[in-house]
């Protein structure tokens, strides 16, 4: 047993998370039934956080899960005749050669279940999170998860979805749709990051988990590689994303020493190696090649936006969007000027004039053109649609900047 | 596991048939006919029907008389024009199958029993 007075959340939540995806993969093989083995995989867990705490963690955690779930199973399937001999049959399960816990996250990102039923599933079968943990990591109500996940586990279980990878003509495109799902935790863990949600659980975190749970269990696609790369890259400039008053520091003022230059080597290794053995370049690839060339500068203006332009370029081929054309026309007011980038935004005005990014750069460019009094009508509107707080006060104060002098 | 497959058709597939030559409209046809000679073996029943404006619809009230309706149950661009029922191992493979369709653009998948 470690000594409870140490066991911290993080301690905790990387422990479970660590056995409980292991544990629910095999109580599924065992007994082929999705949702039976999540529910006592689920009861495992919770009983696990109220308990670990004050006992201490204890030190072979896949076996004490293992013996709470069967012993729950034992009690709970009373009726069920036959799980019951299969879970009495099995003192303590042993971790299969091959990691089952692919097969687990090919059901939870299945397409037949909607994205936030992928999204709340993964993380709660395949990264361990309690229903509780889930609803404040995304600001719902608890009960809204709860229906969410039983929905979800029903149309699992009553529309046949199956436990298993997908066979080899299916194999990308659902590929894609856990990736799909990674990238989505990841971007609303990084975005919500900081602020008033520090105690929020860092999603980021998870991201990455499953990414290089991912990466090491299919080792031949590099689009996972280039995923994982991703994250790690975005991650590695952590420290500089954030001021003393939890204010939000723009990519050009960021005190580039405070990022973690090995943890950037390394990711731009690993993302250079997949590259290179695969020739198969993707989405996820080549933003991980963006945020390198970033990562690589010394500084701003150091920065080699022509390459990154070019990626841009790429990217849309592939991934055609227009929040890529956004950022590609940024890329482009530092290789070309700010007029061309104001050109390059005038397409996307039907498209994204919802989203405030697109109206923070407008004004970002007319302020460089010395065109102030525009700018802070683009600054209010973006102001206006940001839910983010970091966001916000960051579009506050530069409009209290360019307030008019009385 | 037993499916339904419901193959839905939409406004613009059902202008695109008609704008259709008879040679084409006979390949389509054929298209069909080899999708379901294709999957035969996992097809155990299938139904295609009339078109939507044959259709009459009863509704029962309690206490009262039923009331009877021109057109389908619910109007509305899309429409089903046919059923396969398949026997198969699971929603991928159904999945599968609906992939191949030929045909309208939509197909629903429901487990049936």
């Amino acid at each position: 047993m470690t000594d409870p007075e140490g066991v911290s959340q993080e301690v905790l939540a990387r422990v479970v998370r660590d056995h409980a995806g292991r544990l629910a993969a095999c109580l599924v093989s065992l007994l082929g039934d999705f949702s039976a083995a999540e529910d006592l995989v689920q009861d495992a867990v919770e009983t696990a956080l109220r308990r670990w705490p004050a006992e201490g963690v204890p030190d072979r955690p896949d076996a004490w899960l293992f013996t709470v779930a069967r012993r729950r199973g034992l009690d709970v399937l009373r009726r069920e005749s036959n799980y019951r001999a299969k879970l009495a049959q099995l003192p303590w399960v042993e971790p299969t050669p091959k990691d089952d816990r692919l097969r687990l996250i090919f059901t939870c990102c299945h397409p037949a279940l909607s994205l936030e039923a992928r999204i709340a599933l993964t993380l709660r079968v395949v990264c361990g999170l309690s229903t509780a943990q889930i609803a404040a990591a995304f600001l719902v109500p608890e009960t809204t998860v709860a229906q969410r996940l039983t929905r979800a586990k029903r149309k699992i279980t009553e529309a046949g979805i199956p436990y298993r990878i997908p066979a080899d003509d299916d194999l990308s495109e659902r590929l894609d749709g856990v990736l799909a799902v990674i990238y989505l935790l990841f971007n609303e863990g990084y975005l919500s990051s900081g602020g008033t949600r520090a105690q929020a659980r860092d999603l980021v975190d998870d991201a990455e988990w499953l990414a290089s749970l991912l990466a090491g269990l299919m080792p031949d696609e590099p689009e996972v590689s280039g995923l994982l790369a991703l994250i790690r890259l975005h991650r590695a400039r952590g420290a500089a994303r954030f001021d003393d008053r939890e204010q939000l520091v723009l990519l050009a003022d960021q005190d580039r020493g405070l990022w973690d230059h090995s943890a950037i080597e390394k990711a731009t290794a690993l993302l250079v190696r997949a590259a290179r053995a695969h020739r198969r370049p993707g989405p996820y690839q080549l933003q991980a090649a963006i945020a390198a060339c970033h990562a690589e500068a010394e500084n701003f203006d150091s920065t080699d936006w022509s390459q990154i332009v070019v990626l841009y370029d790429m990217l849309l081929r592939l991934a055609p969007s227009p929040i890529t054309r956004l950022h590609r026309a940024i890329a482009l007011r530092y290789a070309v000027n700010p007029e061309a980038a104001l050109e390059e935004l005038k397409d996307l005005d039907r498209a994204l004039d919802d989203y405030p990014l697109l109206h923070a750069t407008r004004a970002d460019l007319l302020r460089a053109l010395g065109r102030n009094h525009e700018a802070r009508e683009h600054d209010e509107r973006a102001l206006a649609l940001t839910a983010n707080p970091a966001q916000q006060a960051l579009l506050e104060e530069r409009l209290n900047w360019t307030r008019p002098s009385p | 596991m037993k499916y339904v497959l419901m193959f839905v058709e939409t406004e613009e597939f059902a202008k695109e048939l008609e704008a259709m030559g008879d040679l084409e409209r006979e390949e389509a046809y054929a298209a069909v006919g080899r999708w379901f000679a294709e999957h035969a073996g996992k097809i155990t029943h299938h139904t295609h029907l009339a078109p939507v404006h044959t259709a009459t619809t009863m509704r029962l009230r309690r206490g009262g008389e039923p009331v009877v309706t021109d057109g389908p149950f619910v109007e509305g661009k899309e429409v089903v024009t046919g059923f396969a029922e398949v026997e198969v191992a699971d929603l991928d493979e159904a999945l599968r199958m609906a992939r191949s369709w030929p045909a309208c653009p939509i197909v629903e998948i429901r487990p049936a029993s």
